[in-house]
């Protein structure tokens, strides 16, 4: 019962939310209802078993993702007023292409018949007594090494790719030069003299 | 009882909310963004669903490399998205073929 009731609780609150992120006025508000709809899908995801999944949603979407997303709403000063202007002339034909979408989709699913499951062809089968995250870190760092390796070259190219993107090289900055400073000798830097005594300084 | 169809009608709706965020939110790209994210939440909706009811651990796996992916793909979109910024000063997109070179 409860679990009923969580489900529908989730769906409509992560519906409304991925409604509101589209349909919002204001994109600060936007990222906002995103992150809803990320905590919900990720509420989802622990009714269906899927713990690991559904902390990866909640620590990698809302932490850095929607974070990063919030940055640059808010660093980019930009009239979203004007980027409105377009709304109520695209809203009939994007509604219509999303009804039928949506009818075509769940006429898919409603129609389908996968036939009888053939559980001994499953890849990889969930042990009953094993816990999410240790049953997916025993699969990931064995079968789908490589995989995995895949994917954090995939981070490494979107990290240097980003930042090659927006870097730019600023004039007038009195950077550290390490060859320079190493170079200096004490000779070059330091002079002894002999200061007669009444006479002025000479740098 | 909840079943598998549940799950794949929570996850076409929300696949089809952002398609259509796409098309209403057609000039300001980080709602684009942001619907695609939409998107790929679906999606992984309905691998961990499947991945559930087949009792099939690779489907879970698929969806952390999906969300890999969209990371990635987010991080690099909003780099674009400020030099364009940077250079135009608006992020209308309806006039980026404009921009040549």
């Amino acid at each position: 019962m409860i679990h009923v009731f969580a489900f529908y609780l989730f769906a409509c609150v992560v519906i409304a939310s991925g409604a509101m992120t589209i349909f919002a006025r204001n994109p600060v508000h936007s990222v906002l209802w995103l992150i809803l709809a990320f905590f919900n899908a990720a509420g989802l995801m622990v009714l269906l078993g899927a713990e690991f999944i559904a902390m990866l949603l909640v620590i990698v979407y809302v932490g850095a993702v929607a974070v990063l997303f919030l940055f640059v709403v808010m660093m980019l000063d930009i009239d979203f007023a004007e980027l409105r202007a377009g709304f109520v002339a695209y809203l009939p034909f994007g509604a219509i292409m999303a009804i039928i979408l949506l009818m075509e989709i769940i006429l898919g699913v409603g129609i389908w018949q996968a036939g009888p499951i053939q559980f001994a062809q499953r890849a990889a089968p969930a042990a009953a007594d094993v816990p999410n995250i240790q049953a997916i870190g025993a699969l990931l760092y064995t079968r789908y090494i490589f995989l995995f390796e895949a994917a954090g070259i995939v981070l490494l190219v979107a990290m240097i790719g980003a930042i090659v993107l927006t870097h730019r090289a600023r004039g007038g900055v009195r950077g550290q030069n390490i060859a320079k400073q190493n170079q200096r000798r004490p000779q070059d830097a330091v002079r002894n003299i002999n200061q007669p005594v009444g006479q002025g300084v000479e740098l | 009882m909840i079943g598998l169809q549940h799950y794949l009608v929570i996850s076409a709706i929300l696949f089809v909310m952002g398609v259509l965020g796409i098309f209403i939110n057609r000039k300001n790209v980080i709602i684009i963004l942001m619907a695609i994210e939409l998107i790929l939440l679906a999606v992984n909706i309905n691998l961990v669903a499947f991945s559930a009811f087949l009792g099939d651990l690779v489907g879970q796996v698929f969806a952390m490399f999906v969300l890999t992916v969209a990371a990635g793909e987010a991080a690099i979109g909003l780099a674009i998205l400020v030099i364009y910024f940077r250079g135009r000063g608006t992020i209308a997109v309806d006039d980026v073929n404009r921009m040549k070179g």
